[in-house]
């Protein structure tokens, strides 16, 4: 890659201004929760957290991890078809699946199960998916959470048409906190190359709407790492498009949920969209169907396993006496019971039937599409012992 | 009852207008829509009436134009998205294919996508490249949008503010050749025909000539030519591509026994391919000729100045109905 050299008439070369994609964070990241387990401060995102809301973060991010495990072993053993692994991001998720507020509403990709489990939508309800037996089976509207989008990147333009309707009803900026209202837009270092996340965020700057696009980096997209997508740090876009970005350290729970909670509120406040980069790792693999060992170092693997999001929670609640063994114990015995309800509940929802194929391409079956119906229902039912 | 003599544009202006009017959830979004009263001026003076808010001029892209629609139904919104041009709405393509098309079955009805997006379609107006299309099939053949075509001022009114009404997304064609061309009369207190629906424009015995959009204008230039060779030509405006209401094709063929579809779009399988095999299959004993259609050569749209002679004209229709009749 050539560089651009300095004094041609187009000033500095904007990696020197901007940094590098990736530097290992940078300085620039807001952390407020060591790898250590030490409890640093920051001069604008700091908060006070009570010991219930860091147990909490740590049962959420346990109790999530566990779901992407069992899901995981359900697809080893054939009961899933593909599950898109969290593994790594607990933190990114939970810090920023917590500053929601019921009010605010969620656009989420394929992998955001963590943000799911905040909004209480039924980690079984996940499952039917990649299972195949149906595309997104929970209601958006009784969770405020938008079922999965898999085409990359294209909810992002969701969340800011829902945020200009939300402008619409007059649930923003009105100062009553049980009123005013944000969505959040989930995506990923590779979907900020597409179009439709870089025109999300023109039509969210244009029309002020209250969205935090919140960037899960992760390193890869797929097989391809971040220098691909990008030669500056990705937060620094967002001065581009005319609103602020941060980057946060998305392993630690804390400054996630710090850094999302100031972005929300400002959205809420009618200030505006914030890019949140919350940099972070895939620990596992794009999905079951992928091989991380083809395109990258397990050198990489080792050095992030000790910034483990959850290690360092529970090393800082031990420490500090907010924690003790019989706490861990009854958070895994939760854990052990969730994943069995999940193996269960998997292998137990049911196949559609053939004939529900027909079902909600349109509010009303339309007469066409009856008469297919109605000629493939004769048709299954012409066979010995038919099933339809 | 008041009769009103108008445009097709004045007819779409006054429909999404009354649309607005009954449901404070109608948005009109699109490039231009605003002051300008768009490029062809089908909003104008809607946004002096009901704001900027209602009347959103939009960001020059089209895939945001049609994503953040999305949004703003997923909000309850009805919103009308205006595409400036056929052949700028690639741009929205994935939108409307894999968002738009498919969220009401995704979400098994959980959630519903009233959108409308406007296009206007077809040639004849002597314009540079992409301006000039008939991209239908292409939204006809995507299941979970409907693709409707209106042809004329009065069913412009009615169809517009029934796309609106209708809950699932509809995308609604307008002949941009028709739109300062043509006066009708309007009836505003009349009962209009379903929007899914075909309709026998003129009654003939000899043969059924198909069209839709642009092309209703031609086809009826058709069966008055031909009425003057003492040839009987019934016309049929489609209205409806997805669905498609076959009933009242079927009922024509099987008396005419010969069928002529024409349309601006590419041949090759474009409408009238589809229109034909289901004819075929449904009249196939009826048939005295093999259904022909006549539509715009399968090559990229050329320069304008030769547009007419790659557009199905009164001719080229009249030419097919009399191989018909001869078959």
């Amino acid at each position: 890659m050539t560089q651009q050299p300095a004094g041609d008439g187009f000033g500095p070369d904007l990696v020197e201004v901007f940094g590098p994609s990736q530097q290992d964070g940078g300085p620039e990241l807001v952390q407020l929760l060591t790898p250590e387990g030490e409890r640093v401060h920051h001069p604008e995102f700091d908060l006070d957290f009570s010991a219930e809301q860091l147990r909490g973060f740590y049962r959420d991010m346990v109790l999530t991890r566990r779901i992407d495990v069992e899901a995981t072993a359900l697809q080893r053993h054939g009961e899933l078809g593909i599950w898109a692994q969290l593994l790594g991001q607990e933190a990114a998720q939970i810090g920023a699946g917590r500053a929601l507020r019921p009010q605010d509403y969620v656009f989420p990709t394929y992998r955001e199960h963590g943000v799911a489990w905040c909004k209480g939508v039924d980690p079984l309800d996940l499952l039917g998916l990649f299972r195949g037996v149906d595309q997104g089976r929970w209601d958006p509207a009784e969770n405020n959470f938008g079922l999965y989008t898999i085409v990359i990147g294209a909810q992002t333009l969701h969340a800011t048409g829902y945020a200009m309707g939300m402008q619409r009803d007059g649930v923003v900026g009105t100062g009553d906190p049980e009123r005013d209202a944000a969505v959040i837009a989930h995506f990923g270092d590779g979907a900020s190359s597409q179009g439709d996340v870089n025109e999300a965020f023109i039509f969210a700057a244009s029309y002020n709407a209250p969205v935090v696009f919140f960037c899960q980096n992760n390193q890869w997209a797929i097989s391809e790492p971040i220098e691909r997508q990008t030669r500056i740090p990705l937060y620094q876009r967002a001065l581009g498009f005319g609103f602020p970005g941060v980057r946060v350290d998305g392993n630690d729970v804390l400054a996630t949920y710090a850094v999302t909670q100031a972005a929300l509120q400002r959205a809420r406040d009618g200030q505006g969209p914030t890019f949140v980069e919350a940099y972070t790792y895939r620990m596992g693999a794009h999905t079951t169907t992928d091989d991380p060992t083809r395109y990258r170092l397990s050198d990489d693997l080792e050095r992030w396993k000790l910034k483990d999001p959850i290690a360092r929670v529970e090393v800082y609640l031990r420490r500090n006496g907010l924690a003790d063994d019989e706490f861990v114990a009854a958070v895994q015995a939760e854990a052990d019971d969730l994943g069995a309800r999940l193996r269960d509940g998997c292998k137990a929802l049911p196949d559609p039937s053939p004939l529900s194929i027909f079902d909600h391409v349109y509010t009303e079956l339309t007469e066409e599409l009856a008469e297919q119906r109605a000629g493939f229902e004769a048709y299954l039912e012409s066979f010995e012992g038919a099933r339809a | 009852m008041s009769t009103e003599k108008i445009t097709l544009a004045k007819g779409l202006n006054m429909g999404l207008r009354r649309a607005m009017e009954d449901d404070p959830k109608v948005l009109l979004m699109g490039e231009d829509v605003g002051k300008l009263g768009g490029v062809f001026r089908i909003t104008d003076g809607l946004q002096k009436d009901f704001g900027e808010d209602r009347v959103i001029d939009s960001p020059l892209a089209e895939s945001g134009i049609v994503g953040t629609a999305v949004g703003l139904a997923l909000r309850g919104y009805r919103p009308v998205v205006e595409i400036q041009f056929d052949g700028f709405v690639y741009p929205a393509y994935d939108q409307i294919v894999c968002q738009v098309a498919k969220m009401t079955f995704r979400s098994q009805g959980k959630s519903k996508m009233p959108m409308v997006i406007r296009i206007p379609f077809g040639g004849g107006i002597g314009a540079v490249e992409h301006h000039s299309e008939s991209p239908e099939a292409q939204f006809a053949h995507t299941p979970g949008l409907k693709v409707v075509a209106c042809s004329n001022p009065v069913d412009g009114y009615w169809m517009i503010q029934q796309a609106i009404a209708c809950d699932d997304p509809v995308i609604f064609l307008e002949p941009k050749r028709q739109y300062h061309a043509d006066k009708a009369d309007l009836d505003d207190t009349a009962t209009p025909d379903p929007l899914f629906t075909s309709r026998v424009v003129r009654r003939g015995s000899d043969v059924t000539v198909l069209a839709y959009g642009p092309t209703v204008k031609t086809a009826l230039k058709v069966a008055e030519a031909a009425a003057g060779e003492g040839k009987s030509v019934e016309v049929i405006d489609l209205r409806t591509l997805s669905p498609l209401d076959m009933g009242p094709v079927y009922e024509s063929v099987r008396r005419t026994g010969r069928a002529v579809i024409t349309h601006e779009a590419h041949v090759n399988l474009g409408m009238g391919a589809e229109v034909s095999a289901r004819i075929t299959e449904q009249c196939f004993y009826s048939l005295e000729a093999p259904v022909l259609r006549v539509g715009a050569f399968d090559t990229p749209y050329p320069p304008s100045r030769i547009e007419e002679d790659y557009l199905p004209d009164l001719d080229r229709v009249l030419d097919a109905v009399d191989r018909s009749l001869e078959y």
